[in-house]
């Protein structure tokens, strides 16, 4: 069952008489109970303003086209949302909405924000069929509750995306990498943490398997001049670490990232995959005590990748710690003994159910993938 | 402006309301005489006053979850706040309130420079949290005009911006985590020194909920490495549509200064007189500022100053020093200021899409010459957030109202131009009654949905952000039949 517009997508909603599994590109490789209800045939830009910095797109419009629609004029999708596909398995085409559902940021979100960050505005079809507004295509926004943010990352559980409105930023006209191999952990962590620290805008710190060996890499991004001078500031700056190594054509660095962004290391290697949220400063030990087969650290260690044997318990290893483990990939009787999200403390997880009860009554939007 | 009647039953409830509070705040942080509550009677927004009930200056979290606690079970309600500088009313009180600030609430209490955050008490002022990173190298980006003043905690409550958020984004986008006392007294740890939600992004809701959802008092904040040198340029031209034009040109192009300023004639005159900041005498002038090195401002302004002489502007002054950078900000920085002096003033914060500038500043005069009061404006144009400060005189009978009567339709222009009602300053009584405009009454309710869980008896900060007659039910509803 599909809608092509929002109209209809509400109708849908409004006579579903049971649990729905709503579903954008369906790249992530989930599934669930209940009647799919698909938003790939709302598609299509509706403003896009160069000039404001502004689009706003229904919400299964792939990411390519938007992708491809902002290069045009110079301009992207800054919070650089990962392809699962590589790591899931899975077939589809990555939608917006998808992207904004689940709010998928890539490496830059060190420097720009996650996509919740990009966010001004969403439509979105309530649990007993309404079309609600909040926020606007507006830059600076704070009028009323920010139901925006609240929406982004919800994963359709307390509504069906119909339209987003994103902050789109410029293109870079030029990147570069530095790269230091043979670190481990704990000096990489410090090497990153130390990058981050400095004012050359560091948009990529990631560690671990991403130019066919083992290394730490920063990236830079902007003007030409600005980028060479600021690689060669952090080059003397790294030089305290080990040696390190220059990438300055763009097309590699690009591909580099593109790897820590979709988790390339971990696509053909067999094993359960997680996804660590944590304080950067604490990645090193954190990291260490995880028991895992390989480890990706982006975010200059706030966000581990973590592969591990089948069925391993990655979150009984790690203990108690600051930030949150989500099982990526696993197979179905794993992901239902362990469950893909961190256990949530009491008073949260009722605060959220009882948002939940709010926005879908019914309680029928992709039943028991939240809490 | 509309509030609700005081309830007679929580008023007769005084006494003992005053005597709990007692048992479990010191004597100095409960003040009920009412020759005392008066200096908590208004914020920012002095055109509306109420003393409060009771004002309690709690010093910890546990003493704040105690007198939530109390208010809770005696029914009374609560209107947190920080210093009291919301230009909305986000901070009025009702005659039957217990006003809570946090004031007193100010310590660092951690700062992790390799994880880049700093965790403070919510009462802290927001320049001050810069001061306490600064010697390392870092800051906290989101600046309001009155960060000399303004408490973080209202910083979250209003979502507050500044005007270097085009660039650095506002307060949301640089709040990890926070602390936070609900109306039943539990306290909740959302977010934290981590990057992202681990299930809702109740965080994100939680900021600009206007005091609404639940007390802050402590916060985890993004804390950013200071660029190595910062510049502006001041450009005048002689009309404000070639100004908004450049200012979409320069967006366009791919550069992105740190800061967009803009202040047309009436605005430039009047800070031109009181802070003599020498600025030249022309419609509309931009400042625009860019972050780097020494090379990278250079190269960023060369590319900004070919774009504006497109626009025949009739000047261009590039800072060639930290001293020609302070005149530059001079004039803006004491913008509000200035025009306080020769005036009083309401000031306005509508967005509007940023290539809709020229055609908003248009009409916006045709609506003055209409309605006979003056307009200046000054705002932050790389964003789209206006502030126009409507001239008035307070002591003229009717004035305000028919001040308050164009801000009104000024507003509504900035919705009906494809924007929002208020981009910084958050919706307080203010804009309150205007928010139908902006929203359908279902949107509305979506949005009062959250109040309802977190705050199930509409104990906190009453009568805000939603119409009376949307919430009034909600209000009405007894405690006990909660």
């Amino acid at each position: 069952m599909g809608a092509t517009t929002e109209a209809e997508l509400a109708e849908r909603v409004a006579e579903a008489d049971g649990p729905l599994w709503i579903r954008g590109g369906g790249t992530q490789g989930l599934c669930g109970d209940g009647a799919a209800l698909e938003v790939v045939g709302l598609s299509g830009v509706e403003v896009y303003e160069p000039g404001a910095l502004t689009l706003v797109t229904w919400a299964g419009t792939p990411l390519a086209e938007i992708e491809a629609l902002l290069s045009g004029e110079g301009q992207r999708l800054a919070f650089e949302p990962m392809d699962h596909r590589g790591l899931s398995g899975a077939g589809g085409v990555p939608t917006i909405g998808g992207a904004v559902a689940a709010n998928v940021s890539g490496p830059r979100r060190v420097q720009v924000g996650a996509c919740r960050d990009h966010l001004l505005g969403v439509r979105y079809v309530d649990g007993i069929g309404q079309v609600i507004r909040n926020g606007g295509r507006v830059m600076k926004n704070v009028t009323g509750y920010d139901l925006v943010r609240l929406l982004a990352g919800s994963r359709g559980t307390l509504g069906v995306l119909s339209q987003v409105a994103l902050k789109v930023l410029p293109r870079a006209e030029a990147e570069a990498s530095v790269l230091i191999h043979g670190l481990n952990m704990a000096q990489a962590v410090q090497a990153m943490a130390a990058a981050l620290g400095s004012p050359y805008e560091v948009s990529g710190a990631a560690f671990g398997n991403v130019s066919g060996e083992r290394a730490m890499a920063l990236r830079i991004e902007g003007f030409g001049d600005s980028v060479a001078y600021r690689a060669s500031r952090l080059r003397e700056m790294m030089g305290r670490f080990g040696e390190v190594a220059l990438c300055d054509d763009a097309a590699r660095s690009a591909a580099i990232w593109k790897d820590v962004r979709d988790v390339a290391p971990f696509h053909d290697a067999p094993g359960d995959v997680w996804c660590l949220s944590t304080r950067a400063g604490q990645a090193g030990d954190l990291a260490a005590r995880l028991g895992a087969r390989d480890l990706l650290l982006d975010w200059g260690g706030a966000r581990i990748w973590a592969l591990v044997a089948p069925g391993y318990d990655l979150r009984a290893r790690a203990g108690a710690f600051d930030g949150h483990a989500t099982l990526v990939r696993a197979d179905a009787e794993t992901m239902a003994r362990l469950g893909r999200f961190h256990p949530r403390p009491a008073p949260l997880a009722a605060i959220e159910a009882g948002l939940r009860a709010r926005f879908d009554p019914r309680g029928i939007f992709n039943p028991g993938l939240m809490g | 402006m509309q509030m609700p009647p005081p309830d007679r039953r929580v008023l007769s409830q005084k006494p003992q309301l005053v005597e709990r509070l007692l048992q479990v705040l010191p004597a100095d942080a409960v003040i009920h005489d009412p020759a005392e509550t008066r200096v908590y009677e208004c914020d920012a927004l002095t055109a509306y006053t109420c003393p409060p009930m009771v004002a309690v200056l709690p010093a910890s979290t546990q003493q704040v979850s105690d007198v939530l606690r109390i208010c809770h079970e005696m029914a009374v309600p609560v209107v947190p706040r920080g210093s009291g500088t919301s230009l909305a009313g986000g901070a009025l009180p009702t005659a039957d309130c217990v006003v809570l600030s946090v004031a007193r609430m100010n310590a660092v209490l951690e700062t992790d420079y390799d994880s880049r955050f700093i965790r403070v008490e919510a009462g802290r002022t927001n320049l001050s949290v810069t001061g306490a990173v600064e010697k390392a190298g870092f800051f906290y980006a989101p600046d309001p005009s009155s960060q000399l003043a303004c408490a973080i905690a209202g910083n979250i409550a209003m979502n507050s911006g500044g005007a270097h958020c085009l660039k650095y984004g506002v307060t949301t986008n640089n709040l990890m985590g926070v602390t936070m006392v609900l109306m039943d007294g539990q306290v909740v740890e959302i977010g934290g020194a981590h990057m992202d939600a681990a299930g809702l992004d109740l965080l994100g809701v939680i900021c600009g909920s206007e005091g609404q959802l639940g007390v802050v008092t402590e916060a985890t904040l993004r804390i950013l490495p200071k660029p190595e040198g910062a510049r502006p340029v001041l450009i005048g031209f002689d009309s404000s549509e070639v100004a908004g034009a450049c200012v979409s040109d320069i967006i366009r192009a791919g550069v992105l200064p740190v800061a967009i300023e803009f202040m047309d004639r009436p605005c430039i005159r009047a800070t031109e007189a009181f802070a003599h900041a020498g600025y030249p005498d022309c419609e509309a002038l931009l400042i625009v500022e860019v972050e780097g090195s020494a090379a990278e401002i250079d190269d960023q302004l060369r590319r900004i100053t070919d774009i504006a002489q497109r626009h025949a502007p009739v000047e261009l002054r590039e800072s060639g020093s930290a001293e020609e950078s302070a005149r530059i900000w001079l004039g803006r920085k004491s913008a509000f200021g200035a025009m306080g002096q020769i005036n009083d003033y309401m000031c306005l914060d509508g967005t509007i899409p940023v290539n809709a500038l020229s055609e908003m500043l248009r009409r916006i005069g045709e609506m003055s010459r209409e309605f006979g009061l003056d307009v200046a404006n000054v705002f932050h144009a790389g964003d789209g957030n206006m502030h126009p400060l409507i001239l008035f005189d307070a002591n003229k009978p009717g004035d305000l109202e028919w001040c308050e009567a164009l801000g009104a339709e000024i507003l509504k222009l900035c919705v009906d131009m494809g924007g929002c009602l208020t981009g910084e300053h958050g919706v307080g009584v203010e804009k309150r009654d205007l928010m139908l405009h902006q929203f359908s009454r279902a949107d509305l309710q979506a949005q009062m949905a959250v109040k309802d869980v977190l705050d199930p008896a509409w104990l906190l900060n009453p009568a805000k952000v939603f119409p009376l007659a949307l919430s009034a039910d909600r209000m009405a509803v007894p405690v006990a039949a909660q």
